[in-house]
């Protein structure tokens, strides 16, 4: 087992990216993500890798779908307003199956908002985000280990589905210092994407990857395969699920507002309180069966968010005719602390 | 001897073959293509001018024109 | 004389795929396309290219290139084309754009590509109006010239000047080759692939970014003949868009 190293999460990012083997990174700078263009700049170099400022966010996303278009692991890291930008090449990257990583640092919204941690773009990235009827395959890490274990697992995924893949991380995961242990996963090799790839038409029929379907028929029939692709991502669901099984009270949040959630759960559980926590861990697909199996238990839910409200609706369409959740938002501006989410969870508990 | 191919059903009639011919021999026919094009021709009577100079293909947007040269025809090339 | 001398001395480039194209009579599309294929062919390249379609009449580029292709966002070619050659430096990349999607568009794209001096090539065709849409105005569109949304004539105070992107191109240090051609006559026809051969080796040598620009008709969106849209490119088009060789480092004696 390899030492632990102390370093932020968006470091974590970038260094579980060169482990999964992620051969070029296409940068642009924007708080509060910088660190991973910087520490990418010579440590994708110095892996034999290929790094890129580009002249915007929009470029980088596209510079992503080329290097995406030809089977090599690439990855691209934004920060909310950027990650608008990216919707651009994300939709075709979506359309046209090619393979790829994209970190969101959520940062404040909307518009220029500010540098601070928020979930605003739960909604950006869980419907897709850009035009036309895709999905990302999404996670939320809360912590630096799991940030750079989810960028490890997030490649593997990009190109089983050959779908792109978000990170969704925020300005504390970012920013925040800590203990993660690394380690090497089992590489595919050179041979990766070679059914479908773009590296020459040699000794084989050229190929062709786009999102343009004019012909009769043929673009219902490629919105027919993304569908069944989304369909088949719903066994990816990962969650956390924290003291659940005696809870009275489930408290759902994800990312760094389900680490803090967590804190004030263990706390009122010390004091007591039946409560629980469920953290979903990709957010597309969403963790819904075992939501629901856990309202048909008759507990009761609240949802807190660093936003005004946007996963609930994800939970609440999880349980419908079931259960609800109430809803606590923490206003993307505001900084969250665990004592703040006591009062809440509490009025939750009494069904108040 | 040098003469012209015109692939008929990629003539799009854009003429542009005619202004280029040194000899002046190809021209619009009376004969539409599936498409509806009038597509371009060498009468018969002018064949013989066909120096294989491959102006005309050259300018053809449609790679509608096949050249062909006897090896003794070198002198209209250019 | 027999008929078995005969020889086949001009005819489709294996690169090109024998079917008709869907372009309007006289366009040149046809023209460029065959001139890629010819140089695919001659140097080849062809098992080793990787094609960055645009958005645009040209769109179908990949229907007509028996390369491998992938279809990048309007005016992001460049950016797509850094992808591809930074994943994949070994194989020859080449981006094919119009002027809406280079010039409009594609403005960042094209520029920053060019001065990172990206080792790939773009063909630029440039024939004054959005095609595909349907003939609005583009960045290349001459003053007084009449579009769809320039209906009076495009007017020089505001709508501004057409844009010279050779010429701004070449000021850029990445680049290697940047060229001006025309597809109206056969003379610059084979002056047109001259440059493009020229651009294609400055990408398998490695000595930076290749650009030309080949001026060409858009008989229909111009509401003209192809004869007339043809001689609208030497009347019209040439003065304000002179032909030439705006930058070549190989005759610099140098990789840029």
């Amino acid at each position: 087992m390899a030492d632990k190293i102390f370093i932020k999460g968006n470091e974590a990012v970038a260094r579980g990216a060169l482990a999964a083997g992620c051969k070029c990174f296409f940068g642009y700078p924007i708080t509060p993500q910088n660190d991973i263009p910087e520490f990418m700049s010579q440590a994708i170099v110095d892996a034999g890798g290929e790094f890129v400022q580009a002249e915007s966010e929009v470029a980088a996303a596209n510079m992503l779908l080329g290097a995406g278009a030809t089977g090599v692991r690439a990855m691209t890291s934004s920060s909310s307003p950027g990650v608008s930008l990216k919707q651009e090449a994300i939709s075709y990257m979506a359309g046209s199956d090619i393979p790829a990583v994209v970190v969101n640092m959520n940062r404040g919204g909307p518009g220029l908002g500010d540098i601070g941690p928020a979930q605003g773009d739960y909604y950006q990235s869980t419907r897709g985000g850009g035009h036309g009827d895709y999905r990302l395959l999404v996670y939320a890490p809360a912590t630096a280990q799991e940030a750079y274990d989810l960028t490890i697992k997030a490649f593997d995924m990009a190109f089983k589905y050959r779908n792109p893949v978000m990170i969704l991380g925020d300005a504390i995961l970012g920013q925040m210092k800590e203990p993660i242990e690394p380690w090497t996963p089992e590489l595919p090799g050179e041979t990766e994407g070679n059914d479908w790839r773009l590296d020459g038409a040699k000794d084989r029929e050229k190929r062709l990857i786009k999102s343009l379907f004019l012909d009769e028929g043929a673009l219902a029939g490629q919105n027919q395969r993304l569908q069944a692709k989304y369909e088949a991502m719903q066994g990816e669901i990962q969650y956390e699920a924290f003291e659940t099984e005696d809870a009275d009270l489930i408290v759902c949040a994800y990312g760094s507002i389900g680490r803090i959630a967590k804190s004030a759960v263990r706390k009122m559980r010390q004091a007591g309180h039946k409560v629980g926590l469920f953290r979903p861990i990709t957010l597309y697909p969403f963790p819904a069966a075992p939501l629901l199996e856990l309202a048909k238990q008759g507990k009761r839910f609240l949802t807190i968010e660093h936003n005004l409200g946007q996963m609930v609706d994800d939970v609440r369409l999880s349980m419908r005719t079931v259960a609800d959740s109430d809803f606590f938002p923490v206003y993307p501006g505001n900084l969250p602390t665990p004592d703040e989410f006591e009062a809440p969870i509490l009025k939750s508990l009494e069904g108040k | 001897m040098s003469r012209i191919e015109v692939l008929e059903d990629r003539c799009k009639g854009c003429l542009l073959c005619t202004t280029v011919c040194p000899v002046q021999i190809i021209v619009q026919s009376q004969r539409f293509n599936q498409n509806g094009y009038k597509v371009a021709e060498v009468p018969e009577e002018e064949k013989e001018k066909c120096t294989g100079c491959a102006s005309c293909a050259l300018i053809c947007p449609d790679l509608a024109i096949r050249v062909y040269r006897t090896p003794k025809a070198k002198k209209g090339e250019d | 004389m027999s008929e078995l001398q005969e020889k086949l001395v001009f005819d489709r480039p294996e690169s090109v795929i024998d079917r008709p194209t869907h372009y309007c009579p006289g366009c040149h599309h046809g023209v460029a396309h065959r001139l890629v294929g010819e140089l695919l062919d001659e140097m080849k390249l062809r098992e080793e290219s990787i094609l960055i379609g645009s958005i645009g009449c040209s769109v179908f580029l990949y229907n007509y290139l028996d390369i491998d292709a992938v279809e990048a966002p309007h005016g992001r070619a460049p950016a797509v084309g850094t992808g591809v050659k930074r994943a994949r430096p070994d194989k020859f990349v080449l981006t094919y754009q119009g002027d809406g999607d280079l010039a409009s568009i594609g403005m960042a794209e094209i520029m920053h590509a060019a001065n990172r001096g990206e080792r790939i090539c773009v063909v630029f065709v440039n024939n004054t109006v959005y095609g595909m849409t349907g003939g609005q105005m583009a960045p290349t569109t001459l003053v007084g010239q009449r579009t769809t949304t320039c209906p009076g004539g495009r007017c020089r105070d505001k709508e501004g000047l057409p844009i010279k992107m050779t010429e701004i191109i070449s000021q850029l240090g990445g680049v290697a080759f940047a060229g001006r051609a025309s597809l109206d006559s056969v003379k610059n026809i084979r002056t047109a692939k001259k440059y493009l051969r020229k651009a294609f080796e400055c990408q398998v040598q490695d000595r930076g970014f290749g650009f030309v620009e080949l001026l060409s008709a858009c008989p229909t969106n111009w509401k003209m003949p192809p004869v007339k849209a043809n001689e609208r490119i030497r009347e019209e088009m040439i003065p304000y868009f002179p032909l030439g060789v705006y930058k070549d480092v190989t005759e610099e004696g140098g990789a840029c």
